[in-house]
């Protein structure tokens, strides 16, 4: 017979055991990030995968989200005085909010999926197993690279999704709605605080941290063959989206909760 | 016998859950000996040296390793047993975002921490060893066959020069020609180290090449052990049905998952 309750109960206790194991594996991730040796070569070879690879596909975003808001901003009744609305309003919500977290998500999209396959093949094919076997952790020389590098790499990109996404909203407020150049830079630079700004990087190195746990935890665990890999990489995607959103949440709430 | 045996098992079971892989395992290779284990697929070969690596804890039971209780060592401690180990996989298991001879060269770069120059001339002559040219360092292992694959996964296996060597499936996917040479090497190989060795497979062709003991595991359990000159008159009715490849006999084949 059905019961709901029942239901519930299973749902809960196994959504509680994966954020238990959840939890093991990043603290045995956090662990061998400070315990020697670490791979800098691997290090610098994720940051480039993540950072520069990511370039093309955060400029766009940025860009279109920052032109679209400058759009809606003087849309949205504020004409009246948009050459200090408009500038204001872009550079505090891209650089507070759309810049992180837009930018968080596509490379979410991009790196987590990405680890996930490759680890999860390695899974597989034994060859995570064949580490072991050669006397090497594959914490230290795959799981703890892939964090640090994701966590030093997520603020840059995301300094340049807030150039680009202020430089987005400019483009259309001088070019289509009529605002003075001069004024829209200084006000932009008038409204942003130091605040916004050590915000916009610290949830940047935090995202950065769940894309790459979220990855590297759903690929070293996959099983399964080909569908598993799949599985683990959807998986990875969705729990960094979710981590993401989350994180972020908790960020703003502490950081402008008492109304900064 | 005399000496400590290489590698002893005393009761080992091993559960997923409620699913009993391992009923209490006893298995002793004496140091030098080859031992093979035949079985079926789903028998527990595979989970019994993941276990003797560490790959997996037992749930009970223990483990000794030249002497010395592993059964549950983590860290620094099992890597110090680890580098006794070589271990050939069943897919040879290269990485493939290293070129060949770094894979060969893997263990003494990263394990023992010899410098890239060293550790590739050793990696240059272990290739020689298993019949391959210096030039095939240089290639990707996507690039080689499943014959050569398996040769340069040997070659990573004995690069270190371990007292102990697993090899697990070392003939499956191979065309019985290839097959046959990755035996003779093989035996050439643990020959030159003198190296005890476990292996585990169910092609008895390999097995009758490779073992100076073998034995069967069936459902969890070693259910005969012996020399290889006997398996053809152990007198056991579930060795005969494997040893001949028959359909019909006491081992019913489990068609469905457990």
């Amino acid at each position: 017979m059905f019961n709901p309750l029942a239901l519930v109960g299973q749902i809960t206790l196994s959504a509680l055991a994966e954020i238990g194991r959840l939890s093991r594996f990043a603290g045995t991730a956090i662990y061998s990030i400070f315990m020697p040796p670490m791979y800098w070569r691997h290090v610098l070879q994720q940051m480039w995968l993540i950072g520069y690879n990511s370039l093309p596909v955060i400029g766009l975003t940025a860009l279109f989200t920052g032109a679209a808001l400058a759009q809606q901003i003087f849309v949205g009744g504020s004409r009246f005085n948009a050459s200090s609305v408009v500038p204001g309003v872009v550079v505090i919500a891209i650089v507070r909010e759309l810049g992180p977290v837009l930018g968080g998500l596509m490379v979410a999209g991009r790196v987590s999926s990405a680890m996930a396959a490759e680890l999860g093949t390695m899974r597989v094919t034994e060859q995570i197993d064949a580490l072991v076997t050669l006397s090497t952790d594959p914490f230290k020389y795959l799981v703890a690279p892939r964090l640090v590098a994701a966590v030093l790499t997520l603020p840059l990109l995301v300094i340049v999704a807030n150039i680009i996404g202020v430089l987005g909203g400019f483009l259309i407020g001088t070019e289509r709605l009529g605002l003075n150049a001069g004024t829209y830079l200084k006000v932009t630079v008038d409204f942003l605080e130091q605040t916004d700004v050590i915000s916009s990087l610290v949830k940047a190195a935090v995202f950065g941290f769940f894309i790459a746990l979220m990855g590297s935890y759903h690929g070293y665990h996959s099983r399964g063959g080909a569908q598993g890999v799949g599985k683990a990489t959807t998986n990875a995607v969705v729990s960094a989206f979710i981590a993401i959103l989350l994180s972020n949440l908790i960020i703003t709430v502490i950081v402008f909760g008492d109304g900064a | 016998m005399s000496s400590t045996p290489m590698i002893q098992l005393e009761n080992v079971h091993k559960h997923f859950g409620p699913k009993q892989v391992l009923r209490g395992i006893d298995l002793s290779v004496a140091k030098g000996e080859s031992m093979v284990i035949i079985g079926g697929s789903g028998t527990g070969k595979s989970v019994m040296l993941k276990c003797i690596l560490g790959l997996l804890e037992p749930t009970t039971g223990t483990i000794h390793v030249d002497g010395e209780d592993v059964t549950h060592l983590r860290g620094r401690a099992r890597k110090e047993v680890l580098t006794k180990f070589g271990m050939l996989f069943q897919g040879a298991a290269l990485f493939d975002s290293l070129p060949v001879w770094e894979n060969v060269a893997f263990g003494l770069i990263q394990g023992k921490g010899m410098n890239k120059k060293d550790a590739r001339e050793i990696a240059t002559e272990k290739l020689r060893r298993v019949g391959l040219s210096p030039d095939v360092g240089l290639l990707s292992p996507a690039e080689l066959s499943g014959g050569m694959q398996k040769r340069v996964g040997l070659a990573r296996a004995i690069a270190s020069e371990p007292e102990i060597i697993f090899f697990d499936e070392p003939t499956t996917g191979l065309d019985p020609i290839m097959a046959d040479v990755i035996n003779d090497l093989i035996v050439e190989c643990v020959k030159d180290l003198g190296a005890t060795t476990l292996s585990i497979t169910h092609d008895m062709a390999s097995a009758r090449k490779i073992a100076d003991r073998i034995a069967m595991l069936y459902q969890g359990e070693i259910i005969w052990e012996g020399a290889k000159a006997e398996v053809d008159t152990s007198g056991n009715d579930y060795v005969d049905q494997f040893i001949h490849g028959r359909a019909h006999g006491p081992i019913q084949m489990e068609l469905r998952k457990l």
